[in-house]
This record gives structure tokens, sequence and C-alpha cells, in this order.
């Protein structure tokens, strides 16, 4: 044997993918791993011989090879003919080195597929041909996209058992087409096969000519994977500081995402102290560039503080550094997440941050993926939520970066690991960072107009009166030459918020977008009032954390339930009654009261016109517009 | 440190700056100018630089997030690279932990040998562990048969040394393609107190987050080598010129046939029965362990590129060498709830 054509070989190197299969016992998903661990050639005589021997026992393919048995690694799993846990697998061919996370299908294990698909680069979602796409093929794809997936491929297996039929795989390739449509994937890549007989996995079957596309395996061989975080901006997180002498300091850690070079200006994300990179050290000597993935140390020319934890950066590529953000979570603990309780977080390699859930915005269904209101996750669900952290940390958007957008919930009692978590965007920039300065700033506008900006907010029952009192105090405004805008529930949904439905769930996301636009309208210096049910603490909370203290008015019309419905303007009480619409404040849905408004108005006793000017009353005590 | 049941071997620091490899290029790199930029990295292909770096990231992390870590060290070719890449994970600082080898006293002899010479030339500080108890009741392979012998001189002995040295955190070469219960093993695999595995109570690692959070009694395995295969570990044994214990490579050596297998005479504790004549076989073991459990298998590979060209084509796994995965059902399963590696 020639050594060298053997070196060669091995140095011509290969790439590596992740991917995740996903779909129930049902679906021939273990088949199908085990078809290709066995035609890959990666299955020894030894393993064949056993797998024989647990066939007889186990298996549920008559006198053929059960190739689930190939996989189902646990004796209860095998006992009971399901998958519990995340197993990995590796295979590989001349082209390609693969590592598959096979994970259970069962709602019950969400969990195990969410570890599964964290670390995949592409999804097989496999759907039985005779059943098409089921409420679970909806759950996975959702929970793929959720953790990162962009590539997907749709793997219509037991073809043979609707006679190799193209109209059928026609029919389920464009059902999941049109589902799949909002998820996001970059792929998604339909191939009809056979698990149990080989068809197309990997050779291209001749009982499919109608198929002209790549067979599964050629398909996963040549998939670009060319890792999307190559192209992204360098991001260090600092893992350990090697420190064995007084001559040498150097932060160790991995390079989450793009590429840094020695001279390279950098800076700590959080301290925003910059300095430049000295030397890349590995023991193979010193690198002139270290590229994402790559393990490294990484020595700097000053001496400034930096410890695990710490995430370098260039200083025209800033993470966001905050302590407050909005993330979803998927709970993975028997207890259920309590928003409000302290819990230690890890992101990145920041370890021990005390933290807490502060507000679940809304329950996320995996099967429908429609939100829904929560006041608590259980074990598998998943939610919108917001987090504050006891210090500032450095992040990106999980969307954009995985590595740095990610993070784990522990349990403080139990050291469990209780939610993992990916960070849609922060809701506060921390004050020692740097925004971009506007030249003309809030209070600048606010003196031309001589007021105060704030947010006037007014929520209550459908039917309280709260849009006619909002109405009269901004004609009362306008009259004393103040500049408003009246932001209403009805006019929202006409333009900003026309795609959102009313469902608790959409309710959450219409009354999150009005508060950052009235936000925004108080940076111009505009007085912003708004005329919102907002049945929750939470989300009226998180409008009032968008702006200053003295900037957020909550106003409470407080009017009996018994009056609402009685007087019932729109007719929605009779209808909700009805059982004609779901979900009704103050019928099947809850109203939480505010607990310290800044102005609490009882409506029984007085007129809108005299509750108006109690409002007027209030904002020149505040000194947010002048009484003339 | 001499308490019952442990003989400890530290092996001196010899090495400051830690451990630099024998090839004189990259050692001259290295003396000559701190500058100097490698291209030996290079050479390595992509999904091998990738599975290093995942393990030196895995290794930092344990370091950084536990009190009193340990290396486990069986002197096989997982150990060997296991041992390779971590003394690259903290270069140019020594390694942060000792060895630990639980020795069996079953061991072949050249590996002891190697053992020793291996903690000599890095300079790394090494613990030998026997269960002595065990070693006093007479528990051996031949007599007690494998599973009582591999309970007692692995397993309880493992235990006794984490114990003894109140190690939090061990590291174990295993590797995921191993064995079906291993696949679903977890990087960080967690053991409540008295060393005990429960596959139903793992924590779910997602990305490289990992959870080091630890109760009183409490530990962790961890299993830096858990995506490599025996393939790649022999690749990146070719490529970054490893020295392994010889007795991988093929050779004459003395073997008899026993229960199926291959088995070498390496001390006359083996006991020939009356049918058994020692012959003379080219062979070589894909894995190590206690020599009458390990089996050979015949092969010309005499260097690591026959070895690595032998596995393109190799039609049995690594484990059917082992007779102590057959012992019983779902054996390796039950060993580790037991608190085997």
């Amino acid at each position: 044997m020639p050594s060298k054509a053997t070196i060669d070989r091995v140095q011509a190197g290969k790439d590596q993918l992740q991917f995740i299969t996903c779909g129930s016992v049902d679906d021939g998903k273990s088949t199908l791993i085990g078809r290709l661990l066995h035609d890959s050639k990666v299955i020894y005589e030894d393993q064949l011989a056993a797998l024989a021997r647990d066939s007889a026992k186990h298996g549920t393919t008559g006198n053929d090879v059960d190739f689930a048995l190939l996989v189902d690694g646990l004796e209860a799993e095998r006992e009971q003919g399901i998958t519990i846990d995340v197993a990995y697998r590796f295979f590989t061919t001349l082209r390609r080195s693969f590592m598959v996370a096979d994970t259970p299908g069962h709602e019950q294990y969400t969990r195990n597929m969410a570890t599964g698909a964290s670390n995949a680069q592409l999804a097989i979602i496999l759907i039985d041909a005779r059943k098409g796409v089921l409420v679970q093929t909806k759950r996975h794809s959702f929970i793929c996209s959720l953790l990162g997936i962009r590539h997907v491929v749709l793997a219509v297996n037991k073809i043979d058992l609707v006679k190799y039929n193209k109209e059928r795989f026609d029919r389920i390739v464009g059902d999941y087409m049109a589902f799949a449509a909002g998820l996001g994937f970059t792929s998604v890549v339909p191939i009809p096969i056979s698990a149990r007989y080989g068809d197309n996995v990997i050779n291209q079957s001749d009982k499919t000519k109608w198929y002209q596309g790549p067979c599964l395996l050629d398909y996963l061989e040549s998939i670009d994977i060319q890792s999307d975080v190559a192209r992204q901006v360098f991001r260090f997180p600092v893992q350990w500081v090697n420190r064995p002498n007084l001559d040498f300091r150097g932060y160790a850690g991995s390079v989450a995402s793009g590429s840094i070079s020695a001279g390279d200006e950098i800076v700590v994300a959080a301290s925003g102290r910059t300095t430049r990179v000295k030397r890349i050290v590995t023991q193979d000597g010193n690198l002139p560039r270290a590229d994402a993935g790559d393990a490294v140390t990484i020595t700097l020319e000053d001496e400034i503080d930096i410890g695990r934890g710490d995430l370098l950066a260039r200083p025209n590529e800033r993470p966001e550094v905050t302590d407050q953000f909005a993330a979803h979570l998927i709970w993975m603990d028997n207890d259920p997440l309590v928003a409000g309780r302290n819990y230690i977080l890890r992101i990145g390699t920041r370890t021990g941050v005390a933290g807490s859930i502060t507000a679940i915005k809304h329950r996320i269904d995996v099967n429908t993926r429609e939100h829904l209101a929560a006041r608590k996750l259980s074990l598998n669900e998943i939610g919108f939520c917001n987090v504050a952290t006891a210090l500032p940390v450095a992040f990106d958007p999980y969307e954009v970066n995985r590595k740095t957008g990610s993070f784990i919930v522990i349990d403080r009692f139990t050291n469990r690991t209780v939610g993992a978590g990916m960070i849609a965007f922060p809701l506060r920039r921390a004050t020692n960072i740097a925004r971009q300065p506007l030249s003309v700033g809030k209070s600048e506008r606010a003196a031309l107009k001589n007021q105060k900006p704030c947010i006037i907010w007014f929520t209550g029952l459908s039917g309280a009166g709260k849009s006619t009192i909002a109405n009269i105090v901004d004609q009362k405004l306008f009259a004393m030459s103040c500049h408003t805008i009246l932001l209403d529930g009805d006019n929202m949904r006409h333009g900003l918020n026309r795609d959102l439905g009313f469902s608790e769930a959409d309710r959450v996301e219409n009354i999150r977008r009005v508060g950052e636009v009235a936000k925004l309208m108080a940076d111009g210096g505009l007085i912003v009032i708004c005329s919102f049910i907002s049945p929750y603490r939470a989300e009226r909370d998180m409008v009032r954390n968008l702006v200053a203290r003295e900037e957020f008015i909550e106003i409470f019309v407080d009017t009996p339930l018994e009056e609402c419905v009685q007087r019932d303007p729109k007719g929605l009480y009779s209808k909700a009654k009805s059982g004609k619409i779901k979900n009704f404040t103050g019928i099947d849905a809850p109203y939480e009261i505010p607990m310290r408004p800044e102005f609490h108005l009882r409506t029984m006793d007085q007129t809108p016109e005299q509750l108006a000017e109690a409002v007027i009353d209030v904002l020149k005590a505040r000194a947010i517009v002048h009484g003339h | 440190m001499q308490q019952s049941g442990c003989r400890v071997v530290r092996s001196c620091l010899l090495l400051r700056q830690g451990y630099r490899p024998k090839r004189k290029r990259c050692a001259k790199w290295h003396l000559t100018n701190n500058n100097s930029v490698s291209k030996k990295n290079h050479m390595l292909p992509k999904h091998l630089r990738r599975l290093e770096a995942e393990s030196i990231e895995i290794m930092r992390e344990v370091v950084a997030g536990f009190k009193n870590p340990v290396m486990l060290y069986s002197i096989g070719k997982d150990s060997s690279v296991m041992l390779h890449v971590a003394i690259k994970a903290f270069y140019p600082a020594k390694l942060p932990f000792p060895l630990l080898h639980v020795d069996t006293t079953w061991k072949f002899r050249e590996m002891i040998t190697f053992r020793d010479e291996t903690a000599k030339r890095l300079g790394v500080e090494l613990i030998v562990h026997v269960n002595k108890e065990g070693l006093e009741r007479g528990i051996n392979p031949i007599d007690c048969g494998s599973a009582l012998h591999t309970r007692v001189m692995k397993t309880d002995a493992l235990k006794q040394a984490l114990d003894l040295y109140q190690f939090d955190a061990a590291f174990g070469g295993a590797r995921r393609d191993e064995e079906k219960s291993r696949a679903k093993e977890r990087i960080l695999s967690f053991r409540s107190a008295g060393h005990v595995w429960d596959p139903r109570n793992q924590r779910p690692e997602l990305w490289n987050l990992f959870n080091t959070q630890l109760l009183q009694g409490e530990t962790m395995r961890v299993f830096a080598m858990s995506n490599w295969t025996e393939l790649d570990i022999w690749e990146y044994i070719m490529l970054e010129k490893i020295p392994v214990v010889p007795l991988y490579f093929a050779k004459q050596r003395p073997v008899v046939r026993r229960s199926g297998a291959t088995i070498m005479v390496d001390d006359k504790r083996l006991r020939l029965q009356s049918n058994e004549t020692p012959e003379m076989r080219m062979i070589r073991f894909r894995t190590l362990g206690c020599y009458p459990l390990s089996g050979a298998i015949d092969s010309d590979a005499t260097t690591i590129e026959d070895i690595v060209a032998e596995m393109h084509t190799a039609t049995v796994s690594e484990r059917q060498g082992r007779l102590i995965d057959t012992d019983e059902a779902a054996s390796m399963e039950k060993k580790k709830w037991e608190g085997y590696f």
C-alpha cells in the first residue's frame, strides 16, 4: 500500500455537514438513517450480525433486517420501539463527512429536537407518502426554522407504498411549499424515497423515472453549506485566560464567526476598550489569520482588562450590549417557567449571569404557529419573552449569528438546564455604549413645540370609554397648540397592523408595534395619545420600558364590566357571549388591572368631558403642557 | 496521597512551557522566531481541523468551569489523541490537570511501558490507581469472568480514584461512533452523587453552551472526542505523527484462539489449556485493554499509513475484538449505569 497515496487522500480533505432528521418512528426516520449508514458501508459485519439477531427479537419488519434497530440504542427504546434521546451518527463518503442528529418526533420531545437542531446546518424532514403533510411535519419545520436551519430536504418516504405515484408526490410537495413559505428557509428540496428499499437514497431509482432531481446522498454531498459563519462579522468569545507566567497573557477561545488577523483592531464589547491583535498563538506556530471555528489564543498589544465571558469584535462591527432583550425561549424542564423568578443564564462564554424572564409576551403553538397568551411555559413549550440580566451582556440577534445569539437558562437550585433561548432584539441599550448621536435631540424638538413629549396610554375594557376620552383630550391639547398624535386600536389595524388578527398572540404583537411607533413619535417631540385595551401588564410595562420613566403616563379607564356589556357600542360583547368571538377580554380572556397607573379614571360618575379635563389637569401638573 | 488502594506515580514537570512535538520543524520555528507563522496546521484537512478545534473548545470549557478536572488516560489511541489535543489547547501553559490511569494490572506490558514513557516525554503529571481490595481478593479476568473483573478493577477502581482525589470532572476518550448507547451520550455526561449515570436525567446540550454547574457530590464525565470516528483518530495520528502503543502495528506475536477470539500470550497468567499451543502470527490490535479480553486481528499493517488504508476497507467494527461488550444484551448501557466510562 503506497503510504504517500494514503496521506494524500486524507489530506485532500473534506468538509463536514451536520444534519438533523425529523419525523416520527412511523415515517421511517430511523430506517432512513440505518439505510444511509448501511449503504455507505459504515455498518460492520459484526454489527449487521447483531442487527439480524435484534431484528428477530424486537424487529417490526418481518423477516427483513430492521434498520431502525441500528440507531435506537437504549434498551427502553428498543423495547418500546421509540426514540427517546438525541443520538449522533457518523458516516463518511469520499466527498464529505456527515454527522446526523437523530431525534425523536413526538411533541413531548420538542426539547430533544431543538437540541439536535441547534448545531445542524440542514434538516431532512420526512413525510409518509401515504399521509402527506401532517401536524407534526409543521411542528418539525417550525422548530427547525426557529433554531436557525436554512436548508431543508423534504424526503417523501414510503413512495413504494403509493406505487411510486408522481401525482401523489407533487401534491405533497405543493402542500408543503405553501406551508413553508413563511419559515425563512433558503432551500427546500423534495425527494421521493423509500428508506426501506433504498430508492433514491444512495442511487437513483428506476421506479421514479419522472423524478429528475438528485438522490438523497448526492444532494447531501453537494449542497453548498459554505458556512455562512465565515461571511459574518468577527466575534470571539473569550473562553479562558492563558497566563502561564508573567511574560505571557493570552485569551483562549474559538472564533465564533468571521475572521481576524494579527494587527487588526478589536474592541471589548462590554467595556468599549480597543486595542490591536498582536499574535494569534497555537502550538503549531503563530497564525497570520484565524477563521470561524478555529480554536486559538490571542495576545493583544495593550494590557486591558479582559476575562472569560468577554466578547471581542471589530470596533466598526460591534454587537449589542444590553441588560434587557426579547428572545424565543424553549422550556425544557418539568417545573414550568415562572416569569419574574431568578435563573442563571449562560450567554456565549459568559456564565453564571443572574437573570430573569420578566415577561412572557406570548406562547407559540408549535403545531399551528399561532400566538397564544400565556402566563407560564411548561415542558416543551416555546414562548417569546422579555429577559433581564443583572449585568449588561454582549450578543447578536440569533437570526444573524447562532453562536452569539443563543443562551441557556439554568435553575438556581437544581442546576438543571431548564431553558434554551434565541435572542430576537435588544429592549434597551446599555448606557455606556454610544448610539448614533442625533444632531437634533428629543428635548430640542420638544422645546420648539413648548411641551414635553410623552406617551399617554389609555387602557381598559372594550367599551370603557377609552377612545371617547382620548379623542376629547386630543382636541383639548390641539386647542392649546400642542403637537399631538392619537393612536387608536382600530386605526392601527388598517395599516401597520393589518396583518394581525384578533388572537391573543396577535394582540401582543399589536401592542409591541404600537409601543415602538409611539416611542418614535415621542422621540420626535410629540405627545402620543394611545387608546388600547392592552389587557396584560407585561405588554403595558414593555411599552413603559421603552421610554424614560416620566414619559409614560398610564391611565386606567375604569368602567365595570357590567356597564361595558350594557353599553356594548360595537356589539362585540353580545357576539362574545354567544361564542362568535374567542378570547374576548372580560368574557373569556383576563384583563389585568393596572397596579399603579399614573392616573385612575373612574368613569361611572362623570361625563367624558369632565374625565378628559381631569387628564389635562394631570398633564399640567406634570409640566407636560403649560396651562393658559 | 498514599491511602489504601492506590499507587501514585508523579512524574516531574519537565517542561515549563509545555509539551512540544518531536517534529524538528515545528520545534525549530518555536525556538527561533516567536512571530513566525506556521503552515503546518493547514495540512490538516478541514474535517480534522474542525474536530480538533471542537475538542480544544470543550477542554478549555472544562478547565474554566470546574474546580478539579482530571484526564482519564487509558494508553490507547484515543487517549493518545486526546492528550495531544489537550496539550495544544493550553499551550503555552502546561497541562492544567493530571492524567489518571486506572490500572487493572492486566494491561499489556507494552502499554505500561508506553504509559510511563509518555508521561516522562511530555512532562505531565500521571496518577496510577489500582483497586487494591480487588487485587487482594484475587479478582482477575480469567477466573472471575470479564463482567466481574471489569466492574471491580475498572468501574469501582475509577470511582475510588475520583472520590479519593475529589475530581469533579473527568475527561474520557470515548467516541459516539463506538457503540449504540454511546451515540446518545452527552459531551458533558452528568453523574449524580455516587457516579450514577441515568440516561433520562441528562442535561440538554444545545449549541456549544455547556452547563458546568454542579452540586456537592455530583460529577461530570467529559467526552471531548465525542464526534471523532475511529477513522478520524487514525488519520489524525498519521498527520500529526502522534506516538501510539506498538501493539497497534502488525508484528509476529504469540497467540492462542480462545472463545472465538485471537488472544495474545502476554505473560504466564493466561494459563494455557492443554489444547492451546501458542503460535506466532502476524497480528495487531484495533483496541487495547486487558490483554486476556482483547482480541487481535490478522493484519499486515506495520505503519500508520497501512492502518489508515486498512481502515478504509475494514469490514468489522473495532469493538468486535472486545470481549467485555458482549457479556450480555445492552452490556455497555448497563456498565455505564454502574459508573463505567
